[in-house]
């Protein structure tokens, strides 16, 4: 079946356009570089190459367009005839046929100037050649300006014209103009066609597409047709006309009985007399619209008439029996009769078309291989089909004891229950337990961190038996092992002991540490203030008693050579000046008279009283304030330390990604400078 | 709901700790927490990073192998509900438990014989060492102690001659003192 889509066709582009495609094409897709040293014959192939490329294009080129453009002849009379009216066919057949005489005379340059290419005996000469060639074929097509103008036209045209499908099930609308054509057109199709209150709203043909009997069916609403001569007729109308004339259709012949689209009835029948020729061989209905401002029984005896007649007419030109033929009415305001008359057009058309098959060659193949069997009836007798009733009965019992034995199923059970969302499904009551009570247990899944199911066993007594014996042999393996302990254990007082060295060690580490952690910043201060000196006699003197050791007479010696007893000054007496003996009796000597270092101190002056003394420079008031800050001061030492808090003395990087060296354009490349 | 093992470090995951992860292979690992998952995406090898289970039972630190361990075990085979099981199951629990725990014990106190000794012998050479830090008779005024013959000799001329006030001080030889503070 022809397909007629004329929405396929290429844009057929202007001559300048097409000039300049053809000429690009040929410059990109040939070899451009050609060498004074080569040969005379591969400058003339180079030449030829892109005369004949060039003459291929167009060839090719042209051709297209005149294959795509479909031929007036070739074309169902309807196409043909609606192509004459709408773009001229002779205008249309003149363009095609210069395109055509054009691609000959190309073809017959291109033939031409490669033969003289094979006398250019210069480079020059063959490009001369080649550019005359090319010349020419441009001036070939710039002539063909205009046909390449109309044929885009008529082109663009062809692709919004409907998609019509001549040989297909149509109905088609026809009458004055506005007479509601479009109206009927919209209520019985999908299509959306635009309706106004004025004449010619439809200027061409419009189709839509409608479901009746499982079949698609095709509408076609054509403009307003005038009652005048056909020469008179102007495009928009003969668009009708041709649909009217070349479509085997049903043609709906609508009639305003209201007479509001401004022409009565008598001119409405008289138009549709002067064109009743082509409604030859096609049902044809009398359609009376807009029933809902004026009703038929209401129309004059004259007017009455005038349809009777037409409806007679129409009856008889379709071929109906004059008794079948009957004036259609409907309102498409109201929607009344609207369907009836669809229907009515339908059937009667599927009718003709059945009609119109059966009488063709086609339906004699299928005929002969059809065969619908009747057999001849026996006797008179009845036979309608019988039950008998004991089987009847046997399956109404049946049917009760199904119904009967119905489950009750969870779905019945929710909408008893409240329904979705309301009941919630038991899903333990059908376990299937040794015991129907278990049913509702509840087994604790996690107890003191182990899970119960990883000891669930079917013989756990068995193996907890094994377990107990096993664990009394490695009980008494252990025993008989264990014994020979606690030989050279330490003794309670050793361990006291133990403990008591251990505490002296810390405090005597924590005191080395907190001296080492001190050396690098401690200030050198006169003996006289330095409250942690350790090298007094005191020291000593605590130091020694505390492992056992009377350190008295070392004191005493200490003090007697000390600076501030004896003085600086070289004594004359030697006895004096002599150091004190390291000998038991080095004390044996008589007390030394006591010199002052300083000459300004009075003699009479007593030593200072060492308890509750302030230390000076400290600030604090005694010793016991003094061991105070120390604890408090490693208190917070430790807290800081546990922190680890970042101090002004850590390395700091003030900005890890500066900002100017990540962002910003880099003109050289390197994000690392600029 | 089941309580998971830690992939790493072997330690129990309760419901709504830790994270699980499900490689492409379908491979299940838990996490009960994001230092173990960490370690993972490290690729870290549990059986060597010391503070996991993994390590200390293959290092012999921890009881690795007991009919205990054998008696908690997942298996993926469906019994069907028994009360008296149940039961017996629960009680069963607390045994094994128990039992477990009396030989990690016992386990522990043997790996630890060896470290008694030593640690004895440390303990006792400290003693012995750090005597002098403290003495258990510190120094008094009618501390005395004997002196050799001819110090004490000396000691008794030296007191006929002193002053009296002075006498009690010169008790003390001094080598012998100092002698002590070397040892």
């Amino acid at each position: 079946m022809v397909l007629y889509n004329f929405k396929t066709i290429q844009v057929v582009p202007t001559a300048k356009d097409f000039i300049d495609i053809v000429l690009s094409k040929t410059q990109r897709q040939t070899p451009t570089v050609v060498h004074n040293g080569w040969a005379i014959n591969r400058i003339r192939q180079f030449y030829m190459r892109k005369v004949k490329f060039t003459q291929s294009n167009w060839h090719e080129k042209l051709s297209k367009i005149l294959d795509d453009f479909p031929k007036v002849d070739d074309m169902h009379p309807f196409f043909g005839d609606l192509l004459n009216v709408l773009y001229d066919r002779d205008h249309y057949k003149l363009a095609l046929g210069q395109l055509h005489t054009a691609r000959n005379l190309i073809d017959k340059v291109s033939q031409d100037y490669v033969r003289l290419m094979k006398y250019g005996d210069s480079l020059y000469r063959c490009k001369e050649l080649k550019r005359a060639a090319l010349g020419r074929m441009c001036t070939i097509m710039k002539k063909q300006g205009p046909s390449l103008a109309y044929l885009e036209q008529v082109r663009q045209h062809m692709s919004r014209l409907p998609a019509i499908e001549p040989n297909t099930r149509t109905l088609l609308v026809c009458g004055y103009p506005n007479v509601g054509k479009s109206s009927f057109m919209n209520k019985v199709t999908r299509a959306d066609v635009d309706v106004q209150p004025y004449a010619f709203t439809t200027k061409s043909l419009f189709v839509g597409h409608m479901d009746y009997r499982y079949l698609r069916w095709q509408v076609i609403d054509t403009p307003g047709i005038l009652d005048r001569p056909l020469e008179e007729r102007n495009t928009i109308e003969m668009q009708s006309i041709t649909a009217l004339a070349h479509l085997r259709a049903a043609v709906l012949y609508v009639m305003d009985i209201s007479e509001q689209c401004g022409h009565t009835l008598a001119e409405q029948a008289a138009l549709f007399h002067s064109i009743k020729p082509l409604f030859a061989n096609k049902p044809l209905l009398i359609v009376a619209n807009k029933t809902d401002v004026t009703q038929v029984d209401s129309l004059s005896a004259e007017d009455k008439a005038i349809l009777d007649e037409m409806v007679s007419e129409a009856a008889k030109m379709s071929g109906v029996a004059p008794t079948d033929a009957k004036l259609l009415m409907m309102s498409t305001l109201t929607e009344e009769g609207v369907m009836a008359v669809k229907q009515v057009a339908c059937d009667r058309l599927l009718a003709s078309r059945v009609e119109a098959k059966l009488q063709g060659k086609r339906i004699q193949d299928v005929a002969y291989r059809m065969h619908v069997a009747t057999p001849a009836p026996r006797d008179r007798q009845a036979r309608p089909p019988v039950i008998p009733p004991s089987v009847a009965a046997a399956r109404a019992r049946a049917m009760q004891a199904a119904e009967q034995a119905k489950k009750k199923t969870e779905k019945d059970m929710q909408e008893e229950n409240g329904g979705a969302g309301v009941y919630s499904a038991d899903m333990r009551k059908r376990y299937a337990l040794q015991d129907p009570s278990w049913r509702y247990d509840i087994m604790p899944e996690i107890i003191e961190g182990h899970n119960v199911l990883d000891f669930v066993d079917p013989d756990i007594e068995a193996r907890l038996e094994a377990l107990d014996r096993e664990e009394e042999a490695m009980a008494a393996a252990a025993e008989l092992e264990g014994d020979d302990m606690d030989e050279d254990d330490l003794t309670p007082e050793q361990r006291e002991l133990l403990k008591k060295i251990r505490a002296r060690k810390t405090i005597v580490v924590a005191a080395h540490r907190r001296k080492k952690s001190a050396a690098n910043n401690a200030p050198i201060k006169p003996r006289r203030v330095d409250a942690d000196r350790t090298s007094t006699t005191q020291h000593m003197k605590a130091s020694l008693a505390r492992v056992g050791v009377d350190a008295s007479a070392a004191i005493e010696r200490a003090r007697a050579r000390s600076v501030s007893r004896v003085g600086r000054k070289r004594l004359r007496s030697a006895s004096a000046a002599a150091p004190a003996d390291m000998d038991v009796d080095g004390s044996q000597a008589p007390p030394q008279k006591r010199i002052h270092s300083s000459k300004s101190r009075s003699m009479s002056r007593g030593r200072a009283l060492s308890t509750a003394k302030p230390i000076e420079g400290q600030g604090l008031k005694n010793e016991a304030q003094h061991n105070k800050a120390i604890k408090m001061h490693d208190k917070m030492q430790k807290r800081m330390g546990k922190a680890a808090r970042k101090g002004e003395a850590d390395r700091h990087i003030p900005d890890l990604k500066p900002k100017h060296l990540f962002s910003g354009k880099r003109g050289i490349g390197k994000t690392d400078r600029r | 709901m089941r309580l998971e093992k830690c992939w790493f470090c072997s330690s129990t995951v309760y419901p709504g700790h830790g994270i699980t992860f499900v490689r492409n292979d379908c491979t299940v690992f838990n996490f009960c927490r994001s230092k173990c998952h960490k370690n993972f995406k490290m690729k870290r090898n549990p059986r060597k990073v010391a503070w996991t289970k993994s390590y200390r039972k293959l290092a012999g630190k921890e009881l690795a192998k007991d009919t205990t361990f054998e008696m908690e075990k997942q298996r993926n085979r469906p019994v069907k509900y028994d009360r008296q099981l149940a039961q017996k199951t629960i009680k069963a629990m607390e045994k094994i438990t128990e039992v477990r725990q009396k030989r990690q014990d016992r386990f522990h106190e043997a790996r630890m014989k060896k470290a008694k000794v030593q640690q004895t012998a440390q303990e006792k050479a400290e003693l012995e060492k750090d005597i002098n830090l403290v003495r258990e008779t510190p120094y008094t005024e009618e501390h005395t102690e004997q002196a050799p013959k001819e110090v004490q000799a000396l000691v008794k001329q030296v007191q006929k001659n002193a002053p009296k006030k002075q006498r009690e001080k010169l008790k003390i030889p001094v080598e012998k003192g100092r002698q002590r503070m070397r040892e």
